[in-house]
């Protein structure tokens, strides 16, 4: 073991600490993780559909009719679509739900007390490898947070007790309302373009055209290249005097902006190098649900004269909307969560303007030696993460539609 | 066998953690764990971590490592190299963790801050009397030595000859003011060439100079209030951000990114260049001629001088072995020999004499204008926990008036009042 990884350990501890994830993994680390999605969790509890050889599958029309399963194949084949959701191809055709069981059938019934303790260490054990880390580098650095940010402490001299004094601090702070602000604008910005035009691709490589599992790599790939190069790339395609963005801008008679040098366009900026790295992460989750909707229901709106238009609103964004809540909860999280691309594109300037609520808690901590101060920010921005999604999980059973 | 296997199982456990703490142990070798360094007859390792070679710089700190371990054979010194805009953030994270190195480099900026806090050993048995006697009582504390002065450095003005013979423009002299500075600027850009009239940092470190350029001062004597906004703290501002879009080239033309001026002036499309001394190295190889000059003032003269100093941790378990090496590193003769050959900054020894080999290592000619720039000194203000966010409020307030986006009567008294609040 090097000095180097010996270095490394505290720096991922404080980072995750920064992080201060709270309910949901940074989607790098989980790109197959579509078990994230709190409603199929939801159904791997309860839906007894999901048991091979369950009779509420026999009881569905159609259940054996597999319409989808070549295109499934070819997604598998890309390697990177994660194979969501089967169950959801049944979906539309799901039983009354008084005829369900009300347990599932098959699950294992320890007899004796030996059994009973190697059935729980069996679960320890596989539970472990992802248990352990977000123990240590999520619960246990929140909780520290939390203790640090009732502190004024520089990282350097012992801990001064402050009581509540940073949150009403941070509450108050211009800047710090300044860096929230500027937060939401991002999302605002950033949210309804990456889900639009990661709508638009899905559809695009839904439909059989030539090159599609080569497409859909390509578009993938900005997902799993790291933050501080697309950065670097975007902040030399976006250079005021010699970026290509705006010798192209020039050609048309357009005098391009100066992007990140001026406090109007930095923030689009950062926003419209986001879009183009996490386009093909909503691709892809889309593409998969969009795979999962029967043919039958396009036949059978055809049959009845519905258009390509009449189609989509009416049955493709319809049966695909817990795919789209999924991917709106997530990047909405992942949004607030902004950091990277801030620190690496403009550090948060000219003069502020940039500056996001992460950014300004990595500034406090590192730089300005105000580290309760930033942890009360961390957790002020998690309660405020934590009421979104409570909202969304909420207005889930109102705006997805599950039939 | 299950419980040959569980056997099994929790040794290699324990194998590991014990392998990967002895591993993560500053001292590195378990044995010398308990020693208090400095015996010969066992080897102690201890670790350094600087910013001071990093760049440029990095083998002759090796010879200076080598030299050191020849001549003490009971310690190795194992060196840890990062540049300087990471460095104090690594630092910190390194002594919240407790992984900080046994010896580390320090600036006289943030000196204030990590004596106060705790994190310096005092140093005992040290003969401060081979530093110069200024930079030693910086880094002193109630008459208690924190940090050994490692070097010293300052920021003069580097012109390009050959441009200023192409536009028939005579070169700096002492005698130079802002106004000779300006008007010669004038004349030596040349857009459509490409060419630049000057170049000059639009942040903190140039303004409290500029502002003592001007005759005026950054800080009220007492330290507790802001005084730049005044005169000649105006003067300053409107000095450092009317060269932008004129003779200088502007932040959306690239300037203030990492190496750009640096290029420019090795690309011979920039005539004066205010940098600092440390920059010799990366202009061994320019093509064109080149000299520098003691910087122009307003109503006086004053240069920015900059101190390193190396401390030692005070959580380290080898101080003896650590103090030998902060003294060798800080005063041996290797040292001002590797240094002086190398224009790697200035070493921070009392007697003259060993530094006039310096005058005549090179390039630049007009090496003696380093001295003389030490004549007249503006101060760094150091105010402790708040230093950083003091020097980004100032910067960030020049970088907006020379976008045009702020004008200095309304930015200078506002940042004044930042500062204000930073110092109460």
């Amino acid at each position: 073991m090097s000095a180097q990884s010996c270095w490394d350990a505290p720096r991922q501890f404080v980072r995750a600490q920064l992080r201060g994830r709270g309910l949901v993994e940074d989607r790098r680390t989980t790109v197959s993780g579509t078990k994230l999605d709190p409603k199929r969790l939801d159904r791997d509890e309860t839906d007894p559909r999901r048991q091979v050889g369950d009779p509420g599958n026999e009881t569905s029309p159609g259940a054996n009719a597999n319409p989808r399963s070549a295109s499934e194949d070819e997604s598998g084949r890309l390697g990177l679509v994660p194979r969501a959701n089967p169950s959801r191809r049944t979906a539309a055709k799901r039983p009354p739900k008084s005829q369900l069981p009300k347990r599932r059938a098959q699950t294992p019934r320890p007899k004796s007390r030996r059994s009973q303790f190697a059935y729980a260490a069996t679960i320890v054990l596989f539970l472990a490898p992802s248990a352990i880390p977000l123990l240590l580098f999520t619960f246990v650095p929140m909780v520290r947070a939390a203790w640090t940010s009732l502190h004024q402490w520089n990282m350097l001299s012992p801990m001064r007790w402050v009581g509540l004094d940073n949150y009403v601090k941070a509450i108050h702070d211009p800047a710090t309302q300044h860096a929230f602000f500027n937060t939401l604008y991002y999302i605002v910005g950033y949210l309804p373009l990456v889900f639009v035009g990661g709508l638009g691709l899905a559809l695009a490589l839904n439909a059989a055209i030539p090159l599609r599992s080569w497409l859909r790599g390509v578009y993938f790939l900005p997902v799993v290249t790291s933050w501080i190069v697309v950065a670097l790339v975007w902040r030399w395609l976006l250079n005021p005097s010699v970026g290509i963005v705006n010798y192209l801008l020039g050609l048309i008679g357009i005098d391009g902006p100066g992007w990140w040098t001026d406090p109007s366009w930095a923030m689009p900026s950062i926003i419209l190098a986001s879009v183009w790295k996490d386009l093909g992460f909503v691709m892809i989750i889309l593409l998969a649900g969009l795979q999962t909707i029967p043919t039958d229901l396009y036949e059978a709106a055809r049959l009845d004269g519905a258009g390509w238009w009449s189609r989509l609103i009416h049955v493709t964004l319809p049966m695909l909307s817990p795919t789209s809540f999924f991917v709106v909860v997530i990047s909405l999280i992942n949004g607030f969560q902004v950091f990277d691309q801030v620190y690496a594109m403009t550090g948060g300037g000219p003069a502020g303007a940039s500056q996001v609520v992460v950014e300004k808690v990595y500034d406090l901590t590192f730089r300005y030696g105000q580290a309760g101060l930033a942890s009360a920010i961390s957790w002020l921005l998690f309660i405020v993460i934590l009421g979104v999604t409570v909202i969304q999980m909420i207005g889930q059973r109102k705006w997805v539609n599950n039939d | 066998m299950k419980t040959n296997h569980t056997k099994l199982a929790s040794a290699v456990v324990v194998v590991l953690a014990g392998l990967s703490l002895a591993a993560c142990s500053t001292g590195g070798d378990p044995q010398t764990g308990g020693n208090s360094g400095g015996d010969s007859t066992e080897p102690v390792t201890i670790t350094y971590t600087n910013f001071i070679s990093s760049g440029a710089n990095e083998a002759n700190l090796d010879t200076i490592v080598k030299a050191f371990e020849d001549e003490n054979p009971g310690i190795k010194v194992e060196v840890t190299t990062m540049p300087y805009a990471d460095y104090f953030t690594a630092l910190q994270t390194d002594i919240v963790a407790g992984t900080v190195a046994d010896v580390f480099d320090i600036e006289y900026a943030n000196y204030g801050a990590y004596q106060a806090s705790g994190v310096l050993a005092a140093i005992d048995g040290v003969d401060t009397s081979v530093y110069q006697s200024s930079l030693a009582e910086a880094y002193a504390t109630d008459g208690t030595q924190y940090a050994l002065p490692s070097s010293f450095s300052n920021v003069v003005l580097f012109y390009n000859k050959d441009l200023f013979d192409a536009a028939g423009v005579a070169y700096p002299s002492d005698d130079w003011t802002w106004a000779d500075e300006k008007a010669a600027a004038e004349a030596l850009t040349n857009q459509e060439a490409g060419v630049w009239g000057d170049y000059q940092p639009i942040s903190y470190n140039e303004y409290y100079k500029a502002v003592a350029q001007a005759g005026g001062e950054f800080l009220s004597a007492d330290g507790k209030t802001a005084a730049f906004n005044s005169d000649p703290g105006l003067a300053a501002a409107a000095w450092l951000t009317e060269k932008s879009g004129t003779v200088m080239p502007t932040a959306e033309m690239g300037a203030g990114t990492a190496d750009f001026d640096t290029n420019l002036f090795a690309d011979g499309k920039l005539a004066m260049w205010h940098t600092g001394i440390w920059m010799f190295g990366s202009l061994a190889e320019a093509d064109f001629a080149w000299d520098i000059a003691v910087e122009p003032g307003d109503t006086q003269k004053a240069s920015a001088m900059f101190s390193n100093a190396i401390a030692i941790s005070a959580t380290s378990k080898h101080q003896e072995a650590a103090a030998k090496w902060a003294a060798y590193m800080t005063s041996s003769d290797t040292m001002v020999d590797v240094r002086l050959a190398a224009g790697w900054e200035l070493p921070p020894i009392a007697d003259q004499s060993k530094l006039d080999a310096y005058l005549t290592a090179g390039a630049p000619a007009n090496r003696q204008a380093v001295f003389d720039s030490l004549k007249a000194v503006a101060l760094a203000p150091s105010i402790g926990d708040n230093q950083t966010q003091m020097q980004d409020d100032v910067t960030n307030a020049l970088t907006e008036i020379a976008a045009g986006r702020q004008t200095i009567a309304e930015a200078i008294p506002a940042t004044a009042t930042a500062v204000d609040a930073l110092l109460g």
